[in-house]
């Protein structure tokens, strides 16, 4: 769940991290509102979550209220790298004598939380990776333990930033880190984490990424939802419960399982189709998850073939393609659709899907034909 | 011979009074496995289908003998049920609970390594464990699997575990152990862990693996099979067709930025002289042939 600057902004102040004052606005007219708020020179933000906003011209300098109009108009409906802005971060523009950069995230490899800090803020660090890993100070820590003030202060020495910054930086790193564990963030990153000429230290940008299993322990977490930029498809999915991800083929997955359901996209991309969607509607496939998955399948446009592929456990074959069977019956459906069916009693399944068989329903038994047959579905009706 | 449990496993269930503690706990037990009971300490004294219910993991033990624990818990109490287990001396952990919270995990792990080295933690978010013909714990359907070895199976995910051990016995092929590692950010027993315990099991002489993306587990596995291991490995890896930047069911399986591609774990794997497969179906087929030419 990646929060937008702003958002993160907010979150990061709750962890008492200085950001700059500020204030969003999805119009032109509350643009030059938050700007007399936050007092000029502002900079005007594109609030996007992907990143190289600057060099696509989403970040501009304002000195008053002429040059906000024209940048927020310029900004608000700009698309950048497919993402289309739809709200504005105005903030005080800060003086800059330095730029770093800091992060925490869980190494997944040392399972540990991993610290990096560099002098070398601003850019991309993946760059700054690539060029000179030197200039990237790191640390593992024991979640256990947890960072101390010395492994935070030995973090901004080796990163070599400038004395002045140093205190400044080790308290940032200091509530950060909280802000990473007790705010249940997979990653929180500061690019730039600026000093300014007057000596004070504080984050010009923020990037917070949560992690949506611990959405139980953080009522607040609720002032970020519904602004995820979903399309009809995932909205719907989200509502009924359901595991999908929004793909951009015509054959429409459902599978039981994630890594069925991936390796179902797999094979219809291995026999030259392209996927429309993930979906995995979990273990027994029920008539009631089935029909909501097809339902939901039917909101594509692209969709010109479905592919259902279950894989019988400990529910049984019958009771599965029963499954199918009803909900096929509660769901009118556009395209047509082939079923592999396997595991327990999976022939016993196949005979009840057998009566149901026509020339808009296939039920094959290997997850290669089926890709084969849904993906000559699509041609045919092109 | 198996991998990790066996016939004198005695299992213990942590959450066996919920839907899917007490549906599992008594279709286990019903296998073969020894499960000796469960723990839930608002209903202790009272039984699931026979099995006692404990007040608490120490009692349960000091009852019964446990040496496994299964924890079937909501999320939220996972992390202190886990550590429940480990402080009562549990050897082996398996945590099928879905949806902990990444920094719970990466704390407990942690936490058992350092304080409870004699514990592993199997999962969170995994199906469990099957020694085909002798002990199941967890979810996995083991009327699909065959007994008897030579191959034994590690999985990141669930349903195409049970994929694979149906191929395997539709080409009347058997399994030592199936571990599903699951697919959270921090797995208690990781690839790398399986391998080498199947590279030590005399029983096992083959190994399929199957993989998906996000991490990088799957490259460090290929490192460890380039060095340490001699027996032959059958792969998959699910995800060529996910897009970077999202969940894919799975806690861990997601592509950051350009790491943790199927490609890249493919192309991994098959420089360490792994047979790599393109789906699971031909994973099956692969390890036919394999097991074949062992003979």
């Amino acid at each position: 769940m990646d929060l937008f600057e702003y958002q993160g902004k907010q979150y990061f102040a709750r962890f008492g991290i200085p950001v700059s004052p500020g204030g969003f606005a999805d119009t032109v007219d509350d643009a030059i509102r938050e700007a007399e708020k936050a007092g000029y020179p502002v900079v005007v933000k594109a609030q996007v979550r992907v990143g190289g906003r600057g060099k696509a011209g989403g970040i501009k300098l304002a000195a008053d209220e002429a040059e906000v109009r024209t940048h927020a108009e310029a900004i608000l409906g700009m698309d950048i790298r497919g993402h289309t802005v739809g709200r504005l971060w105005i903030e005080h523009a800060s003086d800059i004598a330095k730029e770093y950069y800091a992060s925490f995230t869980l190494d997944r490899s040392a399972k540990l939380h991993l610290a990096k800090v560099s002098a070398r803020g601003g850019v991309d660090i993946e760059q700054v990776a690539d060029e000179d890993p030197t200039a990237i100070a790191r640390l593992h820590i024991d979640p256990v333990d947890g960072l101390s003030e010395e492994g935070a202060r030995r973090l901004v020495d080796e990163a070599a930033l400038d004395e002045e910054a140093r205190a400044g930086a080790a308290e940032i790193l200091m509530s950060l880190y909280r802000c990473f564990v007790e705010g249940d963030a997979d990653l929180v990153e500061i690019n730039p984490l600026i000093l300014t000429p007057d000596g004070r230290v504080h984050a010009l940008d923020a990037k917070v990424s949560l992690d949506a299993s611990a959405a139980f322990r953080h009522a607040e977490w609720g002032d970020f939802t519904g602004l995820e930029s979903l399309d009809e498809r995932e909205r719907l999915a989200q509502e009924k419960g359901l595991q999908y991800v929004g793909l951009e083929g015509d054959v429409g997955v459902i599978a039981n399982g994630a890594g069925l359901a991936m390796s179902t996209c797999d094979v219809v991309n291995q026999v030259g189709g392209r996927p429309a969607n993930f979906l995995d509607i979990g273990g027994g496939a029920s008539a009631e998850v089935m029909a909501d998955a097809l339902e939901v399948i039917n909101t594509d446009p692209n969709v010109r073939a479905i592919f259902i592929n279950i894989f019988g456990g400990i529910t049984k074959g019958e009771d599965v393609a029963n499954g199918i069977v009803q909900a096929l019956g509660r769901v009118e459906l556009k395209s047509p659709i082939v079923i592999r069916l396997d595991g327990t009693n999976a022939e016993e399944g196949r005979s009840i899907l057998k009566g149901h068989e026509s020339d808009q329903l296939v039920s094959v038994t290997t997850m290669l034909e089926a890709a084969e047959r849904a993906v000559a579905f699509t041609r045919a009706g092109a | 011979m198996s991998i990790f449990v066996d016939k004198s496993t005695r299992v213990l269930w942590q959450g066996i009074t919920g839907s899917q503690g007490s549906f599992y706990s008594v279709r286990n037990r019903d296998y073969g496995t020894q499960v000796v009971g469960g723990t839930n300490p608002r209903k202790a004294g009272t039984e699931v289908d026979g099995l006692p219910v404990f007040a608490s993991v120490a009692e349960a033990r000091s009852e019964t003998g446990a040496t496994a624990s299964v924890v079937i818990v909501p999320a939220p109490f996972a992390r202190d049920a886990v550590m429940e287990a480990a402080e009562a001396g549990m050897e082996f952990i398996v945590v099928l609970t879905e949806g902990i919270p990444a920094q719970d995990e990466a704390w407990f792990y942690n936490k058992v390594k350092r304080d409870f080295p004699a514990s592993r933690i199997l999962g969170p978010n995994c199906p469990g464990i099957l020694t085909a013909g002798e002990c199941n714990i967890g979810f996995i359907p083991a009327e699909v699997a065959t007994a008897g070895g030579p191959v034994g199976i590690v999985s990141r995910s669930g349903t195409l575990t049970y994929q694979a051990l149906n191929e395997l016995s539709l080409n009347g092929i058997g399994v030592t152990t199936c571990v599903g590692i699951g697919g959270d950010p921090v797995p208690g027993t990781s690839f790398i862990d399986c391998l080498a315990a199947f590279q030590a099991d005399d029983d096992t002489e083959a190994i399929m693996m199957f993989g998906e993306i996000g991490g990088s587990a799957e490259e460090e596995a290929a490192e460890f099979i380039a060095k340490e291991v001699t027996k032959p490995v059958v792969a998959f890896v699910a995800g060529v067709t996910a897009p970077a930047g999202k969940k894919m069911g799975h806690a861990g399986a997601i592509i950051s930025g350009s790491k943790g591609t199927a490609k890249a774990k493919m192309d991994a794997l098959s420089a360490a002289g792994v047979k790599v497969a393109l789906n699971p179906t031909e994973a099956g087929d692969l390890m036919a042939e394999v097991v074949s030419n062992l003979k």
